[in-house]
C-alpha cells in the first residue's frame, strides 16, 4: 500500500463548542492504484486529503496515517494555488528537485506543460492570464514536477469542459501508469468515478459509508446513501421539468451529526432501529452479506 | 418597451498583452436573451464562454481586456457606452453574478453574515436588523444547514461547496434582473446542485433572465430555454429548442461535444 489510514479523526474547536468533521475514517491506497474518494459537500473529503499530507494546523488529529513516499496535489480550487505574481513556468519548476540544471529544469517544465496540452508560451503567462481550465492544467503539471508517489486530486476537473475534462484525467491515468504513480480522487461526481477509478469509497458526515470495487458498487450499491447520489446526476435526456432533488435536505454540520446513522433524517429507508444510540451498522449492508 | 434585455451585438472581446500583442479571445459574437429565458452557453475550455458573460457586467479588467468592437445592449442601453457611475448602479441592483471561484469575491476577513448584511444594508432601504434577518433567510434558501451559526462562520470556515452557496446568495438576494453565472455549481456535489438549480430556475421567473455558462450537458438540459455552442471564440451554433439540439446537434463540433458527454453518463 502506499498510503493506509486507520480511524482517522479530526476534531476543531469552532464557536465554543467541538466539532468533529472526520471521525473513524479507514481506507487504503494500493501502490499505483486509483482510488476514489466520493460524497457531498461538507462530508469531510478535504479535510481526510489534507490529514494525509500533514497539511492541517489548528486541528487535534488523531488515527494512523502510513504514507510510503511523497505526496504531492491537486486542489479543487486553481487561483487558491498558484501564485499570482509568478510566472507560470518558473511555477512549475518550484517543485522539482533540487539538483537539475537549469537547462533541464527547462525543458523538464516545457515538457510537462506539453504533457497537459498547454503551448510553450504559456510558460511566460501569469495565471490570471489563462482560462480557468488552463489554470488547472499548470496545477497537473507543478504537482508532477514533484515527481510524487501519490497524487491526491482533490475535485481536479470540475471546472473545465467535457472534453478537456476526459482529457485531463486521461492524462493523469497516463502518467500515474508510466511512473506507477497511485492516484486518490476526490470528487462528488459519480461519473468520474466509475471511469478513472478501481476502487471507491463514498463518504457521509465524516464516515465512510460503502466502499469497494467501483463496478460493483455503482452497478449495485447498497447504501441507501450510495443510492440517492446515483439517482441526482442531471441526465441529458432527462425531461427538463422533472423534480430536481433527490436526496432532501443537506449535509449536517460536523458539530451536529445525527445521532445514530447520520444520514437518518435523509434516508427514505430509515426505521426507528437507524437513529439509535445503539446503532451499529446501516442493514441495507448487513441484510446483503447474508446472502 | 418589450425589447430584450439583453442584446449582445457582434461583439469581439480581446486582451493586450505586457509586449502589444493583441490576443482576441472572443470574435463577432452576438446573442440575445429576454425576460424569462435562460440561455447557456457551452464549449470547451478557453473557447471565450467567460470572456463574453464577464463582458456584461464590465468585470473583465480593462485593460488588459478591451472591445474593439461590437455592443452590449441591457434594456436598450449599451453597457460599453455607460458612464462608471451607470455602471456602478446596473452592477449594484440589476445584474447578479456567480462566479466560478467562490473565494475572489468573499472577503476572508469578515464573517459571512456581515458580508451578507452589510451588502443589503449598502444596497437596499432596509434596517441593519432587517438586514441581518434577510442574510438569514438567503443562507436558508441556498441550503445552508444552520444557518443561524453559519452566520458567525469565516469564509475559510467553510467547505468549498458552501462558500459557493454563500456567494450565491450574495449575487441573487438584491433581485437581480439578469443572473450571470459562470459554472456556478462546479464546486458543488449534486444534490445541491439540484437545489441550487431550482432555486435559479425559481427566481428567473417571468421578469429576470439567466445567462448561465457550464460544461455540464446534463445541467443544460434541465435548465436552458434555449444555447448557444462556442468554439475558438466564436459561436458556431444556437438552438431555441434545447432537446431538438440534444437529439440532433447540427454543427460537427456540436455532436463530438454532445457524443463525448453521453459516453461520460453513468
Ligand atoms: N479549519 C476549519 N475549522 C473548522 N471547521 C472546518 C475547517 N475546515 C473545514 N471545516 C468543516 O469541516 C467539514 C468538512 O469540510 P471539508 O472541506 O473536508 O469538506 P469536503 O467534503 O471537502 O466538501 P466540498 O466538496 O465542499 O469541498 C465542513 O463542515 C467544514 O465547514
Ligand atoms: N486576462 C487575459 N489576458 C490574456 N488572455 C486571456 C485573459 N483572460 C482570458 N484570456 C484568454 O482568452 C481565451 C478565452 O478565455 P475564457 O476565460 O473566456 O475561456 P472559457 O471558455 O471561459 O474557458 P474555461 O471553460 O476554461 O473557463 C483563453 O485562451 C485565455 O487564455
Ligand atoms: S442505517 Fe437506516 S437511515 Fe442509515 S442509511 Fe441505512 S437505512 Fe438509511
Ligand atoms: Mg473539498
Ligand atoms: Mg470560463
Amino acid at each position: 500500500m502506499i498510503l493506509e489510514v486507520e480511524n482517522l479523526r479530526i476534531e476543531f474547536a469552532f464557536d465554543g463548542k467541538v466539532s468533529v468533521p472526520v471521525r473513524g475514517v479507514s481506507f487504503s491506497v494500493p501502490k499505483a492504484g486509483r482510488t476514489a474518494l466520493v460524497g457531498e459537500s461538507g462530508c469531510g473529503k478535504t479535510l481526510t486529503a489534507l490529514a494525509v499530507g500533514s497539511l492541517l494546523d489548528r486541528a487535534k488529529i488523531s488515527g494512523d496515517i502510513k504514507l510510503n513516499g511523497r505526496v504531492a496535489y491537486v486542489f479543487q480550487n486553481p487561483m487558491q494555488s498558484l501564485d499570482p505574481v509568478m510566472r507560470v513556468g518558473k511555477q512549475i519548476e518550484e517543485g522539482m528537485e533540487k539538483g537539475l540544471s537549469r537547462d533541464a529544469r527547462r525543458a523538464q517544465m516545457e515538457q510537462l506543460l506539453e504533457s497537459v496540452g498547454l503551448p510553450r508560451e504559456c510558460a511566460r503567462k501569469y495565471p490570471c492570464e489563462l482560462s480557468g481550465g488552463q489554470q488547472q492544467r499548470v496545477m497537473i503539471a507543478s504537482a508532477l514536477a514533484q515527481s510524487p508517489k501519490l497524487l491526491i486530486a482533490d475535485e481536479p476537473t470540475t471546472a473545465l469542459d467535457v472534453t478537456t475534462q476526459k482529457e485531463v484525467l486521461d492524462l493523469i491515468r497516463r502518467i500515474a501508469d508510466e511512473r506507477e504513480m497511485a492516484v486518490l480522487l476526490i470528487t462528488h461526481n459519480l461519473g468520474l468515478v466509475s471511469r478513472y477509478s478501481d476502487y471507491v469509497n463514498v463518504m457521509y458526515a465524516g464516515q465512510i459509508v460503502e466502499s469497494g470495487a467501483v463496478k460493483s458498487v455503482l452497478s449495485n450499491p447498497r447504501h441507501p446513501y450510495t443510492k440517492g447520489l446515483l439517482a441526482a446526476v442531471p441526465r441529458i435526456d432527462a425531461p427538463r421539468d422533472a423534480p430536481l432533488v433527490d436526496i432532501p435536505g443537506t449535509v449536517p454540520p460536523p458539530w451536529a451529526w445525527p445521532e445514530g446513522c447520520a444520514f437518518h433524517p435523509r434516508c427514505p429507508q430509515a426505521t426507528k432501529e437507524c437513529s439509535s444510540p445503539l446503532f451499529k451498522k446501516c442493514p441495507c449492508l448487513t441484510d446483503y452479506e447474508q446472502f | 418597451m418589450n425589447g430584450s434585455l439583453l442584446e449582445i451585438e457582434n461583439l469581439s472581446v480581446s486582451y493586450r498583452g505586457e509586449d502589444g500583442s493583441v490576443f482576441t479571445a472572443a470574435s463577432e459574437v452576438s446573442l440575445s436573451l429576454n425576460r424569462g429565458e435562460s440561455l447557456c452557453i457551452v464549449g470547451e475550455s478557453g473557447s471565450g464562454k467567460s470572456s463574453v458573460a464577464m463582458s456584461v457586467p464590465r468585470l473583465l479588467p480593462s485593460p488588459p481586456a478591451f472591445w474593439p468592437q461590437g455592443r452590449i445592449l441591457f434594456d436598450g442601453k449599451d453597457i460599453l457606452a455607460m458612464s462608471p457611475k451607470e455602471l456602478r448602479s446596473v452592477r449594484a441592483r440589476r445584474i447578479g453574478v456567480v462566479f466560478q471561484d467562490p473565494i475572489g469575491s468573499l472577503s476572508p476577513l469578515h464573517r459571512i453574515g456581515d458580508q451578507l448584511a452589510e451588502t443589503l444594508f449598502l444596497h437596499c432601504d432596509v434596517s441593519r436588523s432587517a438586514a441581518r434577518a434577510t442574510a438569514l433567510e438567503w443562507l436558508h434558501k441556498v441550503g445552508i444547514p444552520e444557518p443561524e451559526q453559519r452566520l458567525k462562520a469565516y469564509p475559510h470556515e467553510l467547505s468549498g461547496g458552501m462558500q459557493q452557496r454563500v456567494m450565491i446568495a450574495m449575487a441573487l438576494m438584491l433581485g437581480p434582473d439578469l443572473i450571470i453565472a459562470d459554472e456556478p455549481t462546479t464546486a458543488l456535489d449534486v444534490t445541491v446542485q439540484s437545489q441550487i438549480l431550482s432555486l435559479m430556475r425559481s427566481l428567473v421567473g417571468k421578469d429576470s433572465a439567466l445567462l448561465l455558462i457550464t460544461h455540464d450537458l446534463g445541467v443544460v438540459a434541465k435548465m436552458a430555454s434555449k444555447l448557444a455552442v462556442m468554439k475558438d471564440g466564436r459561436v458556431i451554433e444556437t438552438a431555441d429548442d434545447v432537446s431538438a439540439f440534444f437529439a440532433n446537434p447540427s454543427h460537427p463540433h456540436s455532436r463530438a461535444l454532445v457524443a463525448e458527454a453521453r459516453k461520460m453518463e453513468l
